[in-house]
């Protein structure tokens, strides 16, 4: 029992400490100025395209995610073994790296004279990058176990390749691909290193939320980032809730 | 299924060319931009005292906050693994929230409770302690980021692994501390270590946080994430570049590292 209170304890002071001074200190100034710092046209245009940009995010690399999994899984090639090591690259690369390395290949000086530099593409492609594991890797081992039986099974009974896919291999693999796209959404949401370079920060196009609280900030205006920062901390719980509830759906999936 | 030839090659096509695109052809040129003038160049640039002291600190940093977090995270998992406590959805919960949250909100809650109008910054001020602006602040902004790494892979290893043999051990007259040493921590270290590995790679790379409680003061409180970023405002591409290379490297030792270890970790939970 010792150990579960220093644990807990280090939590609270480490993290949940911190998290309640930013809820509690956004309503410093009462709630009109909390209200006011939310619902300013430029807090709500960055949240607005920090939204739409996520979701969008997570929608292409639940596709890609899904796809690359299945040939991770089900096809042979060479050097398949290096690929799949690959895949956790963005979660070892530093994001400012992620994002000078994108703005070097897709910016002004690309060698392909490819320039998407500081537009609302740049910023999908720098999500895209941070965020492309999650989905493949919640998809792979689910597809690994995948029973292939009963695909066989679909298939002597005279199912087509579609049907099977779409009757079988998908089903199975829905819980898996939407919690890794959950997962990709709720990090989308956040990020900031592989933006801050590539977005070129242009306010109502390329802000997104966590770059406009670091202005905030930066403008000495820690109260208004807070109230900012308690809806994008409302959005994660919101994202971590779902998480938790599609676990459980897919639990009970396996049974 | 049994995809046919063609359909199975124009998959493979698809997904390795979104790989090449997004990640492989990027990081090539990022090394090509770094040694297109010379490995001297570039020697010099990652050099320099900034560049050094840089280095110094992040890894300074980092054996502060893995070794808390290790142990933290060791403490924890065996919480949720084997104990029976009220609140512990609601604590396997909240373990999550450091991922879920942006690194930037992250620097902004420690600044709200350390910086000088923070809850405690008067009495920290009072009291001498700098924490934000200085390393303090660092140390604590990367153990917030990297807090969940170890305790997520040591969990579900714990709960494989289950408790009989210690249950033996007790039996047979060892106490909690031989118990742990001789037989928990071997049987999960494959585990444990797949958490070093992750917290000190998010720990070097931690950018955003890090960058609001800093200061960012050249030689003293800029971390190597904070040098590439500073290079680059100062229009010293190559100089970005070449700390920029520093860091993927770091980068493909630890993937190297998470290679070796996944498959033994993968087996200590079967």
């Amino acid at each position: 029992m010792l150990g579960l209170g220093v644990a807990t304890l280090w939590l609270s002071i480490i993290v949940l400490l911190p998290l309640a001074a930013v809820v509690v200190r956004s309503t410093d100034g009462g709630f009109s100025t909390f209200w006011d710092a939310v619902s300013s046209r430029q807090a709500v245009s960055a949240l607005r395209f920090t939204l739409l940009v996520s979701l969008l995010t997570a929608a292409v690399n639940a596709a890609f995610g899904t796809l690359i999994a299945w040939v991770l899984v089900r096809d042979r090639f060479r050097g398949k073994r290096i690929v799949n090591a690959l895949i956790d690259l963005p979660f070892a690369l530093p994001t400012i790296v992620a994002g000078l390395t994108l703005l070097t290949l897709y910016g002004p000086r690309s060698p392909f004279g490819i320039d998407v530099a500081y537009t609302q593409f740049a910023v999908l492609l720098a999500l895209l990058f941070v965020t492309l594991p999650f989905v493949i890797r919640a998809v792979q081992p689910v597809l690994i176990e995948l029973d292939r039986e009963m695909e066989q099974a679909a298939l002597s009974l005279g199912a087509n390749n579609r049907t099977v896919f779409r009757r079988i291999v998908l089903p199975n693999l829905v819980p898996a691909i939407l919690s890794g796209a959950a997962l990709a959404f709720a990090r989308a949401v956040g990020e900031f290193g592989s933006i801050v370079l590539i977005s070129g920060n242009i306010p109502f196009r390329t802000q997104v939320s966590s770059v406009y609280i670091f202005k905030q900030i930066e403008s000495d205006a820690p109260i208004s980032a807070a109230a900012t920062s308690t809806v994008l901390l409302l959005v994660s719980l919101l994202v971590l809730v779902g998480i938790r509830g599609l676990g459980r759906w897919g639990a009970r999936h396996d049974r | 299924m049994t995809v046919s030839r063609p359909w199975r090659i124009a998959l493979r096509v698809i997904g390795l060319g979104y790989l090449a695109a997004l990640l492989l052809v990027p990081v090539a040129v990022i090394f090509y931009r770094t040694f297109e003038h010379g490995i001297g160049a570039v020697w010099d640039s990652i050099t320099t005292p900034a560049a050094i002291s840089a280095f110094t600190l992040t890894l300074e940093v980092t054996a502060i906050a893995v070794p808390l977090n290790t142990i933290f995270g060791i403490v924890m998992a065996m919480q949720l693994a084997r104990g029976r406590f009220r609140g512990k959805t609601l604590l396997n919960a909240l373990i999550d929230l450091p991922f879920a949250i942006s690194p930037v909100v992250i620097g902004l809650a420690l600044v709200l409770v350390y910086g000088l109008n923070g809850w405690f910054g008067r009495s920290l001020a009072d009291a001498g302690i700098q924490v934000i602006f200085s390393t303090p602040g660092i140390v604590l902004a990367t153990i917030f980021v990297s807090l969940p790494f170890v305790v997520r892979e040591v969990t579900p290893v714990l709960k494989e692994v289950g408790d009989e043999q210690e249950q033996a051990a007790a039996t047979l007259g060892a106490n909690a501390w031989q118990s742990f040493w001789r037989i928990t921590l071997p049987s999960i270290r494959w585990g444990v270590a797949y958490g070093v590995v992750l917290s000190v790679a998010r720990s070097i790379g931690e950018f955003g946080a890090v960058s609001v409680v800093s200061g960012k003061i050249s030689g003293e409180t800029e971390t190597l994430t904070l040098l590439v970023e500073k290079r680059f405002s100062n229009f010293d591409l190559a100089g970005a570049y070449a700390a920029s290379a520093l860091l993927a490297v770091i980068a493909l030792v630890t993937l190297l590292a998470m290679t070796m270890i996944k498959p033994r970790r993968e087996e200590e939970e079967h």
